[in-house]
Formats: C-alpha cells, structure tokens, sequence
C-alpha cells in the first residue's frame, strides 16, 4: 500500500549557524486517500526507530540508517523498516456501529531485549505488537522436511544436527497482546508506566490502568461520567504517566485545566492531588472561550519536572510545584484570535493539536495551520514558524522561516492570513529524544528534519 | 546549542488582537451599541426584531451551535468532547440571554397564542440547567421530526443540555433525556410533557402535530430549530423564513458534509451566510474596518428582516 519512499536531501546552507534541515519524504502519495492520512508519529526511547499510524489502521516503522562514513551527508536517514496492519475496521453488532480502525496513539515499550515492542490503539482496542528481526533459519530437522512436511519414521534412518543458516533479513510484527472490551468512549490516549509492567488507557470520561501481561482485566482509576450525562459538561483530552515516578499520572480536560493524581492515595483516583488551571482573561473573554481553553494535549517533560499543555492558541509550560498559573504561555498562532467564529463553523477550533519537548526539554513544538509547525526556545524566548511542504522546501535544504501577516501590509515574504490553507495542518510531531530530529505529519506525509552536521 | 538560531529575523510573539468582530463577541463590550441600550429600555415588542448586531450575531452562534448539536445527535458516536464544548457554548449564550432580559423579550413577545406560564417556567428550567433535578425521564431519540414537532421550549431545553443520554447500552449517544416538568409546571400543557415511555412520546408528538396545525402553519421545517421560532414569534414561519430553512431541512445532508469541512453548499444555508457576511474571512478587508463592518450589518438587518418577515 506505501509508496516506497523516496530519499532525497539536499545541504544546507553552511551560514546558517548549525542548523541543517534535512527533509526526507518518506510517505508520499500522488493518490493519497483518506486511508493515508497519518493519525500518530512516536519516537522510540533510543531515536533509532520511528512509527506512524494512519487512519487505515496501519503502522509503518521506520530505522535509522547506521552512518556511513563515505557519505556523511546520508546520515541518520530514516528508512521503512516494517509495515502491519494494526487494526481492521470492526462493527459492534450490538450497539450497531462501526469502529474505526484509525490508530490513534502510538507508544513504544522501553526496549529490553533483541525485540521492539509498541501499543497501537483504535478508538476502542490497544494492541501489543512485537516487532522482531530473523536473518537466520533453522535447517537440517529431522523429523521434517525443510518445507515443513513430515518425514516417513520408516525413512529415518541416521539423526543429524539441524544448523542455522543465514538468509535474508526478515522484520516480522506479530500481535501479542489484544487489550479490548474496557472503553465505551473513545479512546484518546495510552502512556506506558515508569514500572514498565503497566500501562493506562483514557478515553474521553474514564482512564483504566492495564498490567501488560493481563488482557482480561483492566483497573479504572478515574471516572468522570456523571450519573446523568445530561450533567455532563467536562471531558478528559489527554492523560499521561509521569517519566519516572510510577504512582503519579496527570489528565487534561476540556475546561483548560490539568489534574495530577497519585495513585497511592486511592484505587480511584477522582480526587486529583493537584490542580493546574489559569483564570481565564476577562479581556479576551468570548463565547469561544471554553472551547479554545480546551486542553488538546499534554506532556511531561523528560526530567518529570515540568508539564507542556496545547490548546486552541497557546502553548504552556506548567512547573509540577505551581499550580495556579503556567510558566510560561507562547503564543502559536494568535492572529486566529480575531477568526474564531469562522473556525467555529467549520470545525477547525476542535482541531486536536498535539506538541513535543525536545531532548533536553528546552525547545517546544507545535503544529499550526498550512502546514506551519511553531518552534520555541524556552532560554531565548524565541520562536519560528517553519513550513513543511514540497513545494515550498527543497528536501536537503534549510527550512526558511515563515511568517504570518496580521493586517497592515504585507511584506514580500510574508503569508496573508487570508491565504492560509486551514486543510492543511500539522497536528502530530514526534521529537527524538536525544538529538535535534524532528518527525512532522503533514497529512499523508511523513517528513523529517534535522539538524546539519559540522 | 540553540535550535531556534536563525539569522533572519525572527517573528515576535504576536500580541493580542482584539479585532472588531472579538469586540462584538465579548460580554463586556456589548453595550458599544446603541441600538442595544434603546432597544433594552424600550421593552416594545418591537425590539424582539433584533436590530443590534451583538444579538444579531449571538443569535446567529447560537442556531449554528444547535444545528452542529442535531448533527451530533444524528450520529451514533458522536465526537462526545465536540458536543460537550458546543453545548456548553449553547448553554452559556443562553444564560446570558437570559440574563440581560432578551431571552424575556422574546417570550413576551411569543406568548401571544401560546400559555406565557409555560414559557417562563422553561426559562426558569433554562436557568439552573445544571442542577440535578426530579429523576429524568427518557424521552425519545430526538428524531428529526421529534425535535421539530416539540414545542420550542422543549427543544431548547433538550438542546441546551448536554443531551448524550446514558443508556442501557452505555454509548448510544443519539438519546437525550428530558427532566421530569410536573413539579413546576402548572399550564395544562404540562401533562403532556410528564409521562417519558416511548408511547407517550409519540402520542405526544401527535399532539404537538395537532397542535401546530391548528396554528398558522403546520409545516415543521422551518421550526427544526427551536430558537428560529422563539425568535419569530408564534405567528409561525412566514414563507420567507419557511423558503430559507426549507433549504436546511432538504440539504440535510449536504448540511452534514458542510459541517465536516466542505463548503461548497454554502450559499444554502440561511444562517451560515448570516455569519459568512459577518466573518472577516470571508470578508478580509472589514477586520478592523468599521465602515465595512457597517454595511455587514446592514445586510445583515435586511436579511434579519426577511427572517423576522417585516
């Protein structure tokens, strides 16, 4: 069903301080369908894999390159390394609907032997894959033929050793685990626990802790469904394991506010232990408020200490120990401000952008509309709009910032507002975790920046 | 390192922008208008005509906000964070409308063939949505031609709730459940609204259909949203009004589509070319430009003309 990935990449321009963008298209359709579009990117704990989930339900996994050193230049290129099919769309007789097989999230298990193993999840179902290599096969059986047929007893007439003889490299994924049957909403996020036994899904009113090993069970330790729906005015967005301390997690919800729960104070966790929320602005109150406030994604940062939150407009950074206003608040696309009834009616203002810590959890990202993707630095207080596009950055070529015009004039190298294409836009990245290398899903694209060597 | 190290300059945090049309949206800045204050003291029935643009346009977000939560309720699994923000939104325009007496007004202004009582206990009920109330009862899948047979009150109250009822099988979000009326009700109307199996529902929808046909007009498509008619009065949808929403009713799903992105049907539908003229991007050059923004309005009056049939 891919493409196979076209890798081209050019230089960058040596002026420009250390920074080299080199853009790989590695998904690209000239008939891209709704199927393609690419839901998830993630990661793994060691940069060296990198998995995408579409709306078709399938994940493709990508392997860095080892470098080489005659061609420097092709460093680290991210190459496809095996492609299942997670999910299948699937009805619910019963209920009488029909369950997507779009993967919604992606997380990869800390790696502790030759496999890799990931949770893929649809609306309803996390999976367990395992993903493994075998460049070698058992030959010489005894009882069998290399075919697999079996051999005649009468016909054995001397035993051997079987050998394992080399052949080609074969990556397989098999699905191990199968974690259904717990959700009645949909399910929007699944963090792996510090533990590395357990893990937790949230869907939109409920978040139910898994033991990796046991599918038949499921633990809920938060639930936010009224006992009247008709009271139902609040949902959870996103929920996520703190990186090293195993009994605490937090969860977003619709109303901007952030919860962080121990799970040693109670089973059920419904009582948060602390409550992240800023007051709302009396100036930029509308009846829009609510709804931009709305918390689209949250992360940890890799040393635990700080939380990242997206909504509609802004970018927080929340330090664990106050709770009554964020860090730091940057703006990514303000200029949308003035434009939020017409975002409104055409549903964008749900659009659920996600955002990533680099490495060292000093730069933010995000994505924005027109296929604009915002950087910023936490030390510098600086920022950048970079476009990831065919058309306007050449593969192997620095990425020139971008920027917005807000009313005025425009200057030549600026995008009118009104010229913003609001079909596309950057919803997912995944930053490595060690190195500058960024993944952007544009659509039914997959690029990939990074960062020039000296 | 410094990732973000560019040599060209970089763009600045952009400040706020509170634009003309973020003006009209704000609560506190409503009263720039004019017309607003004149038509608040003169309690004539005369302003339920809406002349101000901030109502006018409150009016607009809030049918468009009903029409995305019908569509909600259409589906089977809806987008459950989705529909808890629109009716939200729903729930906060009508508070204020409530709340700065324009929702009174158009009572009055409608209680001209239907029982005032009835009217404003529903304002009443709107008020405190939020409290839990006697048991809810069912009432049925809000069909189309259920929420348009139901009285206006009716469907707002449905639609301003959260209306994702829980039901047995825990997901069917098509549902909706209505709070039980009898303890503060007393029109004679109310018997009708107690009662919440599926039979009675239905008779009461026979009901309802007897009912509005006894009134002016028996045709249910331009009543499909409740507000339309609490804004128009009990006279019932004049045919300008009955021409533009028999549009929305036919094109349903084209409303559908529309919703999800694709506008091409556009020019169909009656509110949302109510907001395209308003929206600064359909219309770039009138952000921050009061002179265009007047003429918006103005068109805006003339359409709201047709709507109200004066």
């Amino acid at each position: 069903m891919l493409s196979v990935p076209s890798h081209t990449a050019l230089y960058m321009d040596e002026e420009i301080d250390t920074r080299t963008i080199n853009s790989s298209f590695l998904r690209d359709h000239s008939y891209a369908t709704e199927a393609d579009i690419i839901s998830t990117v993630e990661f793994n704990s060691t940069g060296e894999l990198l998995a995408t989930g579409d709306k078709g339900g399938r994940v493709v996994v990508f392997q860095r390159e080892q470098e080489s050193k005659n061609q420097p230049h092709r460093r680290g290129e991210y190459n496809v390394y095996s492609t299942f099919q997670s999910h299948e769309p699937e009805f619910d007789y019963l209920k009488s609907l029909e369950i997507e097989e779009k993967i919604n999230k992606i997380r990869w298990l800390p790696q502790q032997n030759a496999a890799y193993f990931l949770l893929s999840t649809n609306d309803k179902t996390v999976k367990l894959w395992k993903i493994s290599e075998r460049d070698k096969r058992p030959e010489g059986y005894n009882l069998k033929y290399e075919d697999g047929r079996v051999r005649d007893p009468t016909t054995i007439t001397a035993l051997r050793v079987p050998v394992l003889r080399p052949m080609d490299l074969m990556v397989e994924a098999t699905s191990r685990r199968v974690f259904s049957n717990a959700h009645t909403y949909h399910i929007n996020s699944i963090s792996v626990n510090s533990d590395n036994e357990t893990y937790m899904s949230t869907d939109d009113l409920r978040i139910n802790l898994w033991n990796l090993e046991i599918t038949n069970r499921s633990f809920n330790i938060v639930d936010l469904k009224p006992a009247n729906m008709e009271e139902l005015t609040e949902v959870i967005t996103a929920a996520e394991f703190h990186p090293n301390q195993c009994n605490t997690f937090i969860y977003s919800s619709s109303k901007g506010s952030i919860r962080l729960c121990d799970m040693r104070a109670a089973a059920l966790c419904d009582n948060h232990c602390k409550f992240f929320e800023e007051p709302e602005d009396p100036v930029n109150r509308s009846f829009f408020s609510e709804i931009i406030s709305s918390i689209s994604d949250v992360k940890f940062s890799h040393s635990g200490r700080y939380l990242m939150t997206r909504d509609y407009l802004t970018v927080k950074v929340w330090d664990l120990n106050m709770e009554n206003k964020p860090l730091e608040t940057y703006q990514v696309h303000d200029y949308l401000r003035s434009k939020l009834c017409s975002l409104y009616e055409n549903d964008c203002i749900f659009d659920k952008f996600e955002c990533v810590w680099n490495g060292t959890d000093s730069v933010l990202m995000t994505g924005s509309y027109n296929n604009f993707f915002r950087m910023f630095d936490r030390n510098t207080k600086r920022d950048v709009t970079l476009e990831a596009s065919r058309e306007n950055s050449k593969p192997r070529a620095i990425l020139k910032p971008r920027k917005v015009c807000v009313g005025g004039k425009r200057r030549k190298d600026e995008i009118s507002m009104d010229s913003l294409d609001f079909g596309k836009k950057i919803l997912h990245t995944a930053w490595h975790p060690s190195e500058n290398i960024i993944a952007v899903a544009a659509t039914n694209n997959l690029y990939i920046f990074q960062d020039k060597v000296n | 390192m410094t990732l973000i190290n560019q040599r060209n300059k970089l763009i600045p945090v952009l400040g706020c922008h509170s634009c003309f049309r973020v003006d009209m949206f704000s609560k506190g800045t409503k009263r720039k208008f004019p017309s607003d204050d004149d038509e608040m003291s003169d309690e004539s029935l005369a302003s339920a005509k809406v002349s101000s643009s901030y109502s006018l346009q409150r009016q607009s977000l809030l049918d468009m906000s009903l029409i995305k939560l019908q569509l909600c309720h259409m589906l089977v699994e809806p987008n459950l964070c989705r529909s808890v923000l629109i009716a939200n939104t729903v729930r906060q325009i009508q508070e204020e409308m409530t709340h700065d007496g324009s929702w009174v007004v158009t009572e009055a202004f409608c209680s001209g063939t239907q029982g005032p009582s009835e009217r404003l206990v529903a304002t009443e009920v709107l008020c405190r949505s939020r409290e839990q109330e006697a048991e809810p009862k069912l009432f049925s899948v809000i069909s189309y031609e259920g929420i348009s047979r139901e009285e206006e009150v009716v469907a707002d109250e449905t639609l301003c709730s959260v209306s994702v009822h829980d039901s047995a099988s825990d997901v069917c979000l098509s549902e909706t459940s209505r709070r039980c009326w009898d303890e503060t009700e007393d029109s004679p109307e109310s018997s009708r609204l107690g009662p919440g199996d599926d039979e009675d529902d239905e008779d009461e929808d026979e009901d309802d259909e007897q009912e509005s046909s006894s009134r002016e007009d028996p045709k249910a498509m331009g009543q499909v949203f409740g507000t339309f008619e609490i804004k128009n009065g009990a006279s019932g949808p004049d045919s300008a009004l009955e021409e533009l929403f028999s549009d929305v009713d036919a094109s349903y799903y084209d409303l559908d589509t529309m919703l999800t992105g694709i506008q091409s049907t556009a020019p169909k539908m009656g509110p949302y070319d109510l907001l395209d003229s308003l929206s600064p991007s359909h219309t770039p050059t009138s952000i921050n430009s009061p002179s265009n923004c007047r003429s918006d309005l103005n068109e805006l009056d003339h359409i709201m003309e047709i709507i109200v049939g004066s």
